[in-house]
């Protein structure tokens, strides 16, 4: 069940050109910079703030993908194993500033696998951490470097991030579900 | 859709969807081995056993290097190092190894059903590595997995299996992957090495190497067992080189030219395939060597999530 709509798809759009600017201004310009998404929707935002920075600066700031399953730390606490699909990173990782891109931030726990996962590939100079959502919650010592929009949330609601390429919308709601 | 088994035993109890999901999970891991450092720490802290009742050099080291990269303990127990030579018994090794605590046996054995054996009477995962002349699973998963690399899809596609049908566990598992695919399967050899109700399979014969090349899409070369020919079921290795050997000419006559050279391996060269054919540009050999890898690490890490997942319902049943 939806509760509230947190970002429209204006709203959306502005944050992520907000967050462009600021990685800009944080690194210098973007010379030297990477996106990593992580599955799915890190990978969705992560095109489009690259897409972004090459309209405002001219750069094209290369796009991989990162999938964290073979680092999680719940691998069968879940009911169901998740699927494989597979990490893609077309870049030597070595020496880059990475800005890892993901839509909400909850535990932490998912950013603590992909920095794992992202420092096997080699060794960044620098891992920044752009997140559409934080949710809060945090349970391990994780914080963004660059933030859409902070949303208290209480730990049963979730957050929905839909975005065009996907769910046919771009926008971010709350869900609580129905009560049994 | 989510792996519930906790052995790989046949090709022939999957679904298709399953098949599809270890072909899947086995491609998105395939880039672990283009790493600088080959290592994930999904499997930290299980152990996988090999079991190799038979010599085999391929499959126990694909297990092996499998397991290593996912971070498993792998250990090798063989025929000719173990005690398996001083009459034990295959239960009763098995037991033995259980009580180590193992999270995987990967068994290969000359008896049919060695495979199912185990996994019926042991609680950790077990994984069929070829059992006598009944399946080699992930032999056809691997081979099916580099058939999709190549040709982008499987459905529809034509291959004709031309060799040792009747002895081979690699042409069973195959041709019950590919039917279940939607694939067409022509099975070709002399008749003496053609099970006798091949047709019931859902295959196609042909006793002439010539007319089963023709228009298909793969051609999978089976090894000649040399003890055939002491069984009598050939005349001499130089008439079966001469009629089932693929040679370069016959390809070129019969065969398209997008057509894939397939060999589990190891090769008899200058009996089933000449050398020209086996190094040729036709050849996907050493694919499916590399592919062997990938879908043994997905194989292992279906199989150990899903036995995770079963003991972590347990616990969550006994919370509430």
């Amino acid at each position: 069940m939806i509760k509230a709509q947190v970002l429209d798809d204006a709203a959306l759009d502005r944050a992520l050109t907000r967050i462009s600017h600021e990685i800009l201004e944080k690194n210098g310009g973007a010379a030297n910079l990477a996106f990593v998404g992580l599955r799915t929707r890190g990978v969705t935002l992560a095109e489009r703030l690259a897409d972004r920075i090459a309209a405002i600066d001219g750069t094209k700031v290369p796009v991989g993908t990162l999938d964290i399953t073979l680092y999680r730390d719940d691998l069968g606490l879940k009911e169901d194993q998740p699927m494989v699909r597979g990490t893609d990173i077309p870049f030597p990782v070595k020496g880059k500033t990475i800005v890892l891109v993901d839509d909400v931030l909850f535990t932490g726990r998912t950013i603590r696998a992909a920095l794992d996962a992202l420092i096997d590939l080699g060794r960044p100079k620098m891992i920044q951490l752009a997140i559409l959502i934080d949710r809060g919650h945090r349970e391990l010592p994780i914080r963004p470097d660059y933030v859409g929009k902070n949303l208290p949330t209480s730990r049963r609601e979730s957050v929905a991030v839909r975005l065009r390429e996907h769910d046919g919308e771009d926008r971010v709601v709350i869900e609580e579900p129905e009560e049994a | 859709m989510a792996w519930k088994r906790k052995d790989l035993l046949t090709i022939r109890e999957l679904d298709p969807a399953e098949i599809t999901l270890l072909i899947d999970t086995a491609a998105s891991l395939r880039e672990i081995g283009t790493r600088e450092i080959k290592k994930v720490p999904t499997l930290r802290g299980k152990t996988i056993v090999n079991l190799f009742y038979e010599p085999s050099t391929r499959t126990r080291t694909s297990f092996e290097i499998a397991g290593k990269w996912l971070s498993a303990d792998v250990v090798n127990f063989s025929a000719s190092t173990s005690s398996i030579g001083k009459g034990e018994t295959l239960l009763d090794t098995a037991r033995n190894i259980e009580a180590m605590s193992p999270d995987v046996v990967v068994v290969r054995h000359s008896s049919s059903g060695a495979a199912e054996l185990l996994a019926r009477s042991l609680k950790c995962g077990v994984v069929n590595a070829g059992d006598g002349a009944h399946e080699h699973p992930t032999q056809a998963l691997l081979d099916l997995l580099t058939i999709r690399e190549r040709k982008g899809h499987l459905e529809g596609l034509h291959v004709a299996i031309v060799g040792d049908i009747a002895h081979s566990r690699v042409a069973r598992s195959n041709i019950y992957g590919m039917r279940k695919l939607g694939m067409t399967v022509t099975v070709a050899g002399p008749p003496t090495l053609i099970p006798p109700h091949a047709q019931e399979l859902g295959v196609k014969v042909s006793h002439r190497l010539e007319d089963a090349i023709r228009d298909v899409d793969v051609i999978m070369m089976l090894r000649l067992q040399q003890e055939r020919m002491s069984a009598g079921l050939i005349p001499s290795l130089r008439e079966y080189a001469r009629y089932w050997g693929l040679t370069l000419d016959k390809l070129h006559a019969s065969a398209r030219s997008d057509v894939l050279i397939m060999h589990p391996g190891p090769v008899n060269r200058g009996i089933e395939l000449s050398p020209e054919v086996a190094d040729g540009p036709y050849s996907v050999i050493l694919e499916q060597a590399a592919n062997g890898v990938a879908v043994r690490m997905a194989v292992l890490f279906l199989l150990a999530g899903a036995m995770a997942s079963q003991d972590g319902q347990a616990e969550r049943g006994h919370g509430l």
